[in-house]
């Protein structure tokens, strides 16, 4: 009974937090002084002269029903919870009208959900695997090394990171290329062949900052959970350094760090932006890109909505999973 | 002092030197008068380093050295007013969160956890996206600040949670000291180590934020800081044209930067817990 109590609580403080967030994202836009309608049709005037006041009058109403504007404020934004929230309509995109938003949101997120996915994986594997040996063994030379590497690296900023990897892999050494070019139609061999060596770049900027993170936090935490009474006592009893090191100091500080997984996917997403916008990856952060440069609101506003209940949807399932992996959490 | 430097990790030690090398630079040496390098069109172009300019200068012929400095002033400064905003508001929502309790409790952590779990980038995005054009450093800075504070609320609320219970605070509710006091008197100096390593944490996190925004073109135009320096090198072709005089000192700088703020952050934090288990 106590396990559906857990959920129920869960679940709702999941719906609310999407809906904070949301309606955050929502009246945020509508507290600037400016009006993303008058900002349009001044860049069009700007561009092609002025024009009469009726044609004006008629572009004002139908962009503001494109943009959602129309209405009161309550009626705007119970529409936009209906229509956005719950059946990821944001209208059609601007900037390649008149295809919605969804679709091409739709069509650019597994880029995204690949490339973060995968990495922020491999990534954790590899970085928590490194950060228990330097815990665990932390007076050899080798952890040591492998620490002040990770050190140097993690504080890095990810786009920074990535220009650097641009810079000596595709510029200097030209083994990648500089921007991502992904062939669509020359079949699938050379769709796949193309899109792994568009992404080892990316890819690498992502895994080097994660695997650099998971090190220091693992190393930290192995460290002093090896210097724990009951690792003391399994050394007394005699067991091997193997068996202390996978049973007693490993499965006591994975724990930690598979909910420091799901507090990091936020972070990882916004790197994931960062290296897609500087190596032209297509995803969602080349998508918010065009879309701010465009000014296409409506597509802004859809990429944040999907990327909010996107990231709280994870996080609610590594909570939920979380009691299954450590026995010793009861549902309260 | 010298106990000190007997005693620190060597983390410390290099990350206070780097930090207080930057601070020179952003504090000190940038107030030596010098031209400002920001206008187009009053130095020769292109130029290689030289005694004159020491790091050259741009194709638009603006100085990159002092250029460099002037960046380092700014992305500090804007760290630093985002730094002290969150932490300030974080400490504040988490002592009254932790120690009010009840359905004010709730209510607030829900929203810091909707700020810790929402995505920043894409919602600061936006916000600056908005603001296109009529955007300045304080406005870039009150932005920032908005996901600042949630994390160390967060924090700050568990540590209330727990000295809530310790003895001495009960004695100072029973000797009639008011909510408002207890927290500034007993609680306050145990926050405020942690709230300095938090400190840091957020002006480096801070300084990431807004050098992101600048490679997207979302950073005031005309603020000189240090993504916005790697963005107009990126603009004007820096990397194509192979101008490493141009391009290299803000990346390396930003690069030098962050580790050493963070080699502070862990160093302090190593040293704090060192001295509390002696």
């Amino acid at each position: 009974m106590k396990f559906w109590k857990y959920l129920g609580l869960r679940v709702l403080t999941w719906a609310l937090t999407i809906l904070i967030g949301v309606t955050f994202i929502f009246f945020i836009p509508r507290m600037f002084p400016s009006d993303p309608v008058e900002s349009m049709i001044g860049q069009m005037q700007a561009r092609s002269g002025q024009m009469d006041p009726a044609a004006k009058e008629a572009l004002r109403t139908s962009l503001r029903i494109q943009f959602g504007l129309e209405g009161s404020l309550w009626e705007q934004y119970t529409s936009f919870l209906w229509k956005g929230l719950l059946h990821f309509d944001f209208g059609p995109s601007l900037m390649s009208y008149p295809t919605p938003c969804s679709e091409i949101i739709a069509r650019n997120l597994p880029y995204t959900v690949g490339l973060s996915m995968i990495t922020t994986i491999v990534a954790w594997v590899i970085g928590n695997l490194i950060g228990l040996l330097a815990g665990f063994r932390k007076n050899k030379r080798s952890s040591k090394i492998l620490e002040a590497i990770a050190i140097c690296i993690y504080p890095i900023p990810y786009f920074i990171l990535a220009l650097v990897l641009q810079i000596v892999f595709a510029y200097v050494l030209g083994w990648f290329p500089l921007q991502a070019t992904i062939q669509y139609s020359n079949g699938t061999g050379a769709f796949i062949a193309s899109l792994l060596r568009s992404s080892v770049l990316p890819a690498l900027s992502i895994l080097l900052l994660g695997t650099g993170w998971w090190i220091i936090s693992m190393k930290s935490l192995s460290s002093t959970t090896a210097e724990e009474d009951f690792v003391l006592y399994a050394r007394y009893r005699g067991l091997s350094e193997k068996k202390i090191g996978i049973n007693y100091v490993f499965r006591n500080s994975i724990l930690t760090q598979i909910t420091a997984l799901a507090m990091s996917l936020g972070g990882v997403f916004n790197g994931s932006i960062m290296t897609e916008i500087i190596f032209g990856y297509p995803g969602v952060g080349t998508l918010i890109q065009g879309a701010i440069m465009q000014s296409d609101y409506n597509m802004i506003l859809g990429c944040i909505t999907i990327s909010i209940v996107a990231i709280s949807t994870c996080t609610l399932i590594a909570d939920l999973i979380y009691p299954f992996i450590d026995p010793r959490i009861r549902y309260s | 002092m010298k106990k000190f430097w007997k005693n620190a990790p060597l983390r410390l030690k290099l990350g206070l030197i780097i930090t207080l090398f930057f601070l020179v630079l952003g504090f000190v040496v940038y107030f030596i008068p010098h031209t400002n390098p920001f206008p187009n069109n009053i130095r020769a172009k292109n130029l290689a380093p030289s005694a004159d300019h020491w790091l050259g200068t741009t194709s638009q012929g603006q100085d990159i050295f002092w250029l460099l400095i002037e960046a380092i002033h700014n992305s500090l400064t804007i760290g630093f007013i985002v730094a002290a905003i969150g932490t300030v508001v974080g400490v504040l929502v988490g002592l009254i969160s932790g120690f009010v309790g009840g359905a004010l409790d709730r209510v607030l952590m829900l929203i810091t956890d909707t700020f810790v779990v929402i995505p920043s980038l894409p919602v600061l995005i936006m916000m600056t996206s908005l603001m296109k054009g009529s955007s300045t450093v304080i406005l870039l800075a009150l932005v920032l600040a908005v996901f600042a504070w949630a994390w160390p609320s967060r924090q700050i609320r568990s540590m209330a949670l727990t000295m809530k219970e310790r003895d001495f605070i009960h004695t100072a509710w029973f000797s009639g000291e008011g909510t408002i006091q207890t927290v500034v008197t007993e609680i306050l100096p145990f926050a405020l180590t942690w709230s300095l390593s938090n400190f840091m944490n957020a002006t480096l996190s801070a300084i990431a934020s807004e050098s992101g925004l600048a490679v997207l073109g979302l950073s005031p135009g005309n603020l000189v800081s240090l993504g916005n320096m790697i963005q107009w090198a990126r603009n004007y072709n820096a990397i194509m044209m192979g101008r490493w005089n141009w391009i290299l000192p803000p990346i390396l700088g930003t690069i030098v930067l962050f580790v050493g703020l963070f080699m502070l952050i862990t160093g302090y934090n190593d040293y704090m817990a060192m001295k509390r288990g002696r």
